[in-house]
């Protein structure tokens, strides 16, 4: 056979393979849409859930994630930023920066269930939080912090070395020069960083399984040491404990939360390409 | 820093040592970058280092301000004196500030001229408005950028040509009134007329600063500098009068590399 | 001046303990799981835990085998190695090496879409699309199945894999492929003979945080593989894993109990799996960059 005409069927083979993978990504989103869209409602997104769940809406569970995602991005974004200066401005070649690297490669393995088992031991039952926004918004904190750490480290060391030489030169101090010829150069790689670390937290089930999900709640959470209802529990209890319950409230859930996370990738993706356009350096 | 000024004017009739480097090595991992180099500067005048590539003047240089410690594989030996007062002595920040730096290419930062020339100032806790414009006129005008740009001072500082970012960058420096002034390799990227106005900018610039110069351009050591040092392989082959240097040089290497056999 | 140094030595203070904290929360991971878990192995030794045949917590009286757990967790892994390693690391070297620029863009975005697809999403539709499948294809009398967990976690598999073994392709040096070209060899030529050994050390680490991603999966796992905590024989009965396991129970024990604790031991080897899996993959990751 001629080479050229192997590699062309190699090629197609490797095309086809790609197909594969794209192909079911179309499917998930399409069933979703189509089977999802049309149980959307103001008053789906709006209202209490009635009747063991299979009435009403799921407010609460909206809720909840939204007070959820936001305490934990509070928490783990200054830690996460800091750490990433850390490394990037401030770290030296040693065994201890090394051991680092090992301990974010490690914390972005561990299984999403072990952060669970984790989050009850330390946050529910040492530290007494109890199965609280607190504890789940805590775990969810550190799961997340690899994502926030490796991002807001490639945009710090995105921003051009001569930047720091230019305001060291200057007789400015190491962290006025992190501070004012560094960081505003990388908020906006930090900030898509951070976005896109929200969505995943958006999208978690099993670190708050313990941690703070409820089954059903007739009020909405006062503080953050009451338990929350979370849109992805709601949907795996809908979905595997509740029979009964119409195919399209499922479906009507599940595009819910597939739209809030794709909504906050989307808005990570568009500034990540809106910066690189605007880049001026 | 006002009264050092006082002195260092009122001292100019005599010559005074600025910066002295005794016995200093560089190195940075295992290659040794510079070669037990001793050396002094004079106020108010214009060294200007040349040199081949690899020959240890830019390290010489960024020893000066101390910018080469920001390498993690670097180690010195020796000592360099600001004043009579060992570098490593002063905090960094301190140094940093009594020594400025200009860089091969022009560094603008990516924000507009008039944060550029102020950006110093404003670090070094200076707030007030009227005392920054003053700063900013003063500083652009001694770089010969001001009639250029001083009805464009809020505009992004990398919209202007080479030239003009690198003499940006020299009154960025001005602008937190160092007392020497270090140019490497600064009109490299720039054009004869750009380089003729950076060169004219730092004639008038040593009346009240001392500088030092290093550059690939022979010629252009020899148009500015008062004296030359001519550098080779982390070595200094010789230290004169500029004239002597490019007319009746001592060493053969010099006269090499002044005639353009090698480097 | 005085107050600038003393809040900057404050801020750099807390750089640095940020910049530990990744380790010290490995450790506390660690520490936790042992405080919880420890105990357990008083009342079960390791080696009845670990090889033990059965997995009945609540009966009486109660035995903790996690056995069938262990394989139910390798013959999804397995399965998912077998649909997502060939597919992901052809798909890696189309997107890297053949797509055009404008349909790497889209391919990719496609790959990041699937990553950002919840799990439990993921769970929820193999249930209504995948699961029915299994059962008509294979005249099974359930479609909870190790197979329907093995294709789900493949897919979840390939965009670690995927954009992993990409940058591999990419960081290997343009020169190697041009000095193929230049002796008359195809691009495919090129590629499986010099690419592919090139960039042989980062596809193996993609591949193998692929793994651990599909041994740590929780959600998905467990709503499509039926939950039956017994010795697997083939892919088309139910399984069992680790995670699921965890996740399943921790809501109904009750805390102290011997039951709580082996949740806790199962997430100690978790944990440790997951672990080693990464440190080799970073070790992989690490001698292809020098």
């Amino acid at each position: 056979m001629k080479t050229t005409t192997k590699q062309k069927i190699a090629f197609s083979m490797l095309f086809l393979c790609t197909i594969i993978v794209i192909l079911p990504v179309l499917f998930v989103l399409g069933v979703i849409i189509k089977n999802g869209a049309k149980g959307i409602s103001w008053n789906f997104l709006t209202t209490m859930p009635s009747d063991g769940m299979r009435q009403g809406g799921i407010y609460p569970a909206i809720v909840g994630t939204l007070y959820l995602v936001s305490l934990s991005i509070v928490f783990s974004l200054p830690v996460g930023v800091m750490a990433a200066i850390y490394l990037n401005e401030y770290a030296k070649d040693n065994l201890l920066t090394r051991l680092i690297r090992l301990a974010i490669v490690n914390l972005a393995g561990v299984s999403s269930v072990v952060y669970g088992l984790f989050g009850l031991a330390l946050f529910v039952t040492f530290m007494k939080f109890g199965v609280s926004i607190l504890s789940g918004a805590l775990t969810l904190a550190i799961m997340n912090l690899p994502v926030i750490i490796t991002a807001s480290r490639e945009a710090l060391a995105s921003v051009p070395y001569s930047f720091r030489e230019v305001s060291l030169s200057l007789g400015l101090s190491r962290w006025q020069t992190i501070r004012h010829s560094v960081l505003p150069f990388a908020i906006p790689g930090i900030l898509t960083g951070a976005i896109l670390s929200l969505a995943r937290a958006a999208g978690e089930t099993a670190p708050i399984l313990f941690t703070v999900a409820a089954f059903y709640l007739p009020n909405l959470p006062a503080s953050v040491f009451d338990q929350a209802m979370a849109l992805p529990y709601h949907l795996y209890i809908i979905s595997t404990q509740i029979p009964n319950i119409s195919i399209q409230t499922r479906y009507a859930t599940a595009f819910v939360l597939v739209g809030i996370v794709f909504t906050m990738n989307i808005i990570a993706v568009v500034l990540r390409a809106r910066l690189r356009k605007k880049k001026k350096w | 820093m006002v009264e050092n000024k006082g002195k260092s004017q009122k001292e100019k009739g005599k010559s005074q040592v600025k910066i002295e480097v005794k016995e200093l090595n560089i190195w940075f991992g295992k290659a040794l970058a510079l070669n037990s180099l001793n050396l002094e500067i004079q106020a108010n005048e214009i060294l200007g280092v040349i040199g081949p590539a690899n020959s240890g003047k830019t390290s010489f240089l960024r020893q000066l301000n101390r910018l080469n410690e920001l390498e993690l594989s670097f180690k010195m030996s020796g000592e360099a004196f600001l004043d009579a007062k060992n570098i490593n002595q002063l905090k960094p920040e301190v140094l940093r500030k009594r020594v400025g730096m200009i860089f091969a290419l022009p560094q603008v930062l990516p924000m507009s001229i008039y944060d550029n020339v102020t950006y110093g100032p404003r670090m070094h806790g200076i707030n007030n408005k009227q005392e920054l414009a003053r700063i900013t006129e003063e500083a652009l005008k001694a770089s010969f950028l001001w009639d250029e740009v001083k009805d464009r001072l809020k505009e992004f500082a990398t919209k202007l040509s080479g030239g003009q970012q690198q003499r940006l960058c020299i009154s960025r420096t001005l602008a937190v009134r160092p007392e020497v002034i270090l140019f490497d390799e600064p009109c490299s990227g720039l054009d004869p007329i750009s380089t003729a106005k950076v060169e004219e900018s730092m004639l008038r610039l040593k009346e009240q600063y001392t500088i030092v110069l290093v550059t690939n351009n022979t010629k252009q050591a020899a148009r500015v500098a008062d004296r030359t040092a001519f550098f080779l392989m982390g070595e200094l082959i010789e230290i004169d009068k500029t004239h002597k240097i490019f007319t009746a040089p001592r060493d053969k290497k010099t006269e090499d590399y002044i005639q353009g056999k090698f480097g | 001046m005085n107050i600038r140094s003393v809040k900057e030595f404050i801020i750099e203070k807390l750089i640095f303990l940020s910049g530990i904290a990744s380790i010290l929360f490995v450790v506390l991971i660690f520490v936790f799981l042992l405080k919880e878990g420890i105990a357990f192995f008083k009342e079960v030794p390791a080696g009845a835990f670990v090889g033990g045949k059965y997995w009945y917590p609540i009966s009486d009286p109660e035995r903790f085998g996690i056995l069938p757990l262990i394989l139910g967790s390798l013959l999804v892994t397995f399965g998912a190695i077998l649909v997502s390693v060939p597919v992901s690391i052809a798909s890696a070297f189309y997107i890297s090496e053949v797509a055009p620029a404008k349909l790497k863009d889209i391919l990719k975005t496609g790959i990041e879409m699937l990553a950002a697809i919840p799990s439990v999403v993921l769970g929820f539709i193999g249930m209504t699309t995948l699961v029915p499948w299994v059962k008509k294809t294979f005249h099974l009398p359930t479609g909870l199945t190790a197979l329907s967990g093995s294709i789900m976690l493949g897919l979840m598999a390939m965009p670690t894999i995927i954009s992993i073994s990409e940058d591999a392709i990419n960081a290997v040096p343009k020169s190697y492929k041009e000095g193929a070209l230049a002796l008359g060899a195809t691009r495919w030529q090129a590629m499986y003979r010099v690419v592919i050994h090139a960039a042989l050390p980062g596809i193996i680490a993609a591949s193998m945080l692929g793994i651990g991603r599909v041994i740590g999966e929780t959600m998905a796992v467990m709503m499509i593989t039926g939950n039956a905590a017994v010795i697997p024989q083939t892919f088309l009965q139910p399984v069992r894993t680790l995670t699921a396991t965890i996740a399943a129970e921790m809501g109904e024990t009750v805390h102290g109990s011997n039951h709580y604790y082996s949740l806790f031991a199962i997430g100690i080897i978790l944990f440790i799996l997951t672990f080693i899996i990464n440190i080799t993959a970073d070790m992989f990751l690490h001698r292809n960059k020098k």
